[in-house]
């Protein structure tokens, strides 16, 4: 099989390595080889983060080659800009709406992009283009730190994998306490439904 | 196969901290410095060893030989720039050799994520006449670890594993079984042999060709180690790699032959040169220093690599791929071309790194810049007071440097200069920089803020903490009568969120003609315990004119509102309840009385009915 790529991109203290440690495991127990590369250092809080995760047969380098995502999950809106030379046609763009202002833009020295503009340009990179409301339907149920959950509850319906394996995963992952909260925010998510342009991958 | 045998998916360190303890190892020192730091971390975890973080790495290391001629199996672990520090007992240790294994992890840093070089520490290998191994994932950062050990008491040398940044924090699946190697003592008495333990010249020169003998059959074992080996493909290139630029090959080049060197240091030039005429074209595939291809050269091997592939910054499947395209190794037309910009491309402002909300460093430096004085910086979470707005340091070179070049600069130009340090750094090298600070009467003032923990690497406890790094309560060392003893007669104990006193002490200091230290203190704000305290000012938006002097705080909690002010047109200021601690500092730099501050939010709770 190809390896599969998920580029995984938001803010420091969104969940993003929470949701990469979760797409790793699901993608070993589903018995892929998996590499995950993440880099912590100076951008301890509020920092642009990024995580790559692999699953293959077997995957060699940690770092996904330029043009070969096959999904980027955005936990915040402009982020998503950030990794273009990544992206091809046929990655599939999960971009939530959810916007965090940066210093440079609240001092005044830069203008955060708009939704429109956004949109535009992922649309011309991708085919797969699709806008997540996942911080919004998180703080509807009460705990806005879902959010990434229910990102992967999408992603889980464009992926060959059992149920059981992404909730074993999460149940590893997360908290005792907030086992059932992840769960409901995998299924809503899920509930969101594959658009049937993209493909099921890995194939068949 | 027994039940034991397990599969995880573990992070390079995580891996090593496994593998160490599974190698029988009892005795582990380090310094937290990215990449390192969790290797230890982890390590404390596992039971029946004894774990601590040093105030530096050459304590560290000393302690780590310490226990490894009392015949245990020890470990240090550092970042790169932290074996510079250690470099004189790695030294005397590569002469002397121990009675038990002594490994030493130095985590390089290509690409500099989080540090102030990219040096390549194969190097130190060499220099010191010691073997290096590089994993190239996480199992082999695993499985490495008992091969160190081995190799330790095989050839009686210090071992370095070096770990890079993309294999210390990449995750891969790692097999291991979950037990360990029950190992005891080595010796039973610490050893009374001086000629191997006293380098005293004369025991020194009889040393010198143990070691340079020991480098040979070093080479000798690398020749037939299972750590390096030869994967046979097409012949039309091979190519010599190891580490993580290994994975690279095999992604880029996934039908070229590879000889992948897990022991980087010393080579196995026989194998090497059976290796090289064997294939039509030889390249190696390694990041930063041309190290293996400069002791291939000096072989007389015809061979490629910094000619095709970069000497700075880390390598990425991209970059392998790019440089071969260029050199003609591969076509161009083999990949799928990244997306040209779209038309209309937005700028993406960038999120630089900031002082935390309340860091308890901001209002220091807010106090600092007033002075107009030189400011010699180091290194820590508050090598940030650099950045905009606050642009307040001038220097920042390596821990423990700022005040040593305050005092060197302040007395060759006699102009009065502004050391800042934190007190991780300043148990770490500053102590001595401060002595000389103080012998030689130098009027440098040096600001210690003292938040309590190793913040920049993830809070980490160190002497000043009250804690070790296996938890218990540990004596806290306490700066202001340090200080003082050095022989310094102005010093100041400041509450680092009181910005009038610290200001006030500042301009007082400056006016002096001897040392003086103002020591800020006020726990990080990470602390879980701080956290608890977290309480989100207000702005009172019909006071506020939008003047902006507190956004020139650096605060990301602070933010511009959409509520202009009808006189000046300029935005009002608001503030992020899910970002702001309550630390006051903007109330207090804020000129009209807009902030309300932490007392006002308070009284205004209780006032509220029950």
């Amino acid at each position: 099989m190809q390896t599969i790529n998920f580029l995984l991109v938001g803010v420091g203290g969104q969940g993003v390595l929470m949701a990469s440690n979760i797409l790793a495991s699901v993608g070993m127990m589903a018995g892929y080889d998996v590499k995950k590369s993440e880099i912590h250092g100076m951008s301890q809080r509020g920092g642009n983060v990024s995580s790559h995760v692999r699953w293959g047969e077997a995957v060699f380098s940690p770092i996904i080659p330029d043009a070969e995502t096959d999904f980027l999950l955005a936990f915040e809106a402009m982020e998503a800009l950030r990794y273009l030379p990544m992206l091809k046609r046929a990655s599939v763009l999960l971009v939530d709406r959810h916007r965090i202002v940066p210093v440079t833009v609240t001092g005044g020295s830069a203008e955060y992009p708009a939704y429109e503009a956004i949109e535009s340009v992922l649309r011309q990179v991708s085919d797969n283009f699709r806008w997540v409301d996942g911080a919004d339907m998180a703080a509807a149920m009460g705990n806005s730190r879902v959010a990434n959950i229910i990102t992967l509850g999408l992603l889980s319906t464009y992926l060959n994998v059992a149920d059981d394996v992404w909730k074993d995963a999460i149940a590893r992952r997360v908290p005792k306490k907030f086992t059932e909260l992840n769960f409901r925010a995998w299924e809503a998510g899920r509930a969101l439904r594959r658009e049937s342009a993209a493909v099921l991958m890995p194939a068949g | 196969m027994t039940d034991k045998r397990r599969k995880d998916l573990l992070s390079g360190n995580e891996a090593i901290a496994r593998g160490a303890w599974a190698a029988g190892v009892t005795f582990a020192s380090g310094y937290p410095g990215t990449p390192s730091t969790e290797i230890l971390e982890n390590f404390a975890r596992y039971p029946g060893i004894y774990a601590e973080w040093a105030p530096n790495e050459k304590v560290a290391l000393d302690a780590a030989i310490g226990a490894a001629y009392a015949g245990r199996r020890a470990l240090a672990t550092m970042k790169h720039v932290g074996v510079n520090v250690a470099a004189d007992a790695l030294f005397y240790a590569a002469m002397t050799g121990a009675e038990a294994g002594l490994v030493v992890i130095s985590a390089d840093d290509p690409q500099m994520h989080s540090s102030q070089n990219e040096q390549d520490n194969r190097n130190y290998a060499k220099f010191a006449r010691i073997p290096c191994l590089d994993p190239a994932d996480s199992q082999e950062a695993h499985d490495m670890m008992p091969a160190a050990f081995d190799i330790s008491e095989q050839f009686d040398t210090p071992v370095l594993v070096r770990p890079t940044t993309r294999i210390s924090h990449s995750f891969t699946p790692v097999e291991f079984l979950d037990e360990r190697l029950e190992i005891a003592p080595r010796v039973k008495k610490f050893p009374k042999t001086p000629q191997k333990y006293v380098m005293v010249p004369a025991n020194a020169r009889h040393r010198h060709p143990v070691i340079e003998d020991r480098i040979r059959a070093l080479a000798a074992y690398a020749e037939t180690s299972p750590l390096n080996r030869v994967e046979w493909r097409d012949t039309e290139l091979g190519i010599v790699t190891g580490s993580v630029a290994y994975q690279h090959a095999r992604e880029v080049f996934p039908n070229a032959s590879i000889l992948k060197l897990g022991m980087s240091y010393p080579l196995p030039m026989q194998m090497i040169a059976d290796f090289a005429r064997r294939v039509k074209r030889l390249i190696v595939l390694e990041e930063l220093d041309p190290f293996f291809e400069e002791h291939i050269r000096l072989a007389g091997i015809p061979v490629e690599g910094k000619s095709i592939f970069p000497l700075c910054g880390e390598f990425t499947p991209t970059v392998v791929r790019n440089a071969a395209v260029e050199a003609g190794l591969l076509s161009a037309e083999q990949f799928v071309a990244p997306p040209e910009t779209p038309r209309a491309m937005p700028d993406v402002p960038v999120r630089p790194p900031v002082l935390c909300p309340g860091c308890p460093h901001r209002g220091g430096f807010w106090a600092i810049k007033k002075l107009h004085l030189p400011v010699n910086g180091d290194i820590g979470c508050y090598t940030l007071g650099v950045v905009e707005p606050l642009n307040a340091i001038d220097t920042a070179g390596c821990m423990g440097a700022g005040i040593g070049v305050a005092h060197g600069a302040g007395k060759a130009s006699g102009k009065k200069h502004v050391a800042v340090i934190g007190d991780s750094t300043f148990f770490h090298t500053g102590l001595p920089a401060l002595a000389n600070v103080a012998y030689n009467n130098s009027p440098v003032i040096t600001v210690i803020m003292d938040n309590r923990v190793t913040a920049m690497t993830g809070d980490q406890p160190n002497p000043g903490s009250g804690q070790n790094l296996m938890g218990e309560t540990a004596p806290r060392l306490e700066l202001e009568p340090l200080v003082r003893a050095l022989g310094i007669k102005h010093v100041k104990r400041v509450d680092a969120y009181d910005e009038k006193t610290v200001e006030d002490t500042l301009k007082a200091f400056k006016k002096l003609d001897e040392p003086s230290v103002l020591i800020t203190e006020r726990p990080c704000a990470l602390l879980p315990e701080v956290r608890k305290t977290y309480l989100p000012l207000e702005v009172k938006a019909d006071e506020c004119d939008g003047c902006g002097v507190c956004l020139r705080t650096g605060c990301p909690a602070l933010m511009k509102s959409a509520d202009i002010h009808a006189e000046s047109g300029r935005a009002k200021v608001e503030i992020d309840p899910t970002l702001c601690t309550g630390c006051d500092l903007c109330a207090q730099v804020c000129p009209s009385d807009a902030i309300l501050f932490r007392v006002q939010m308070e009284e205004s709770a209780h006032a509220l009915p029950v």
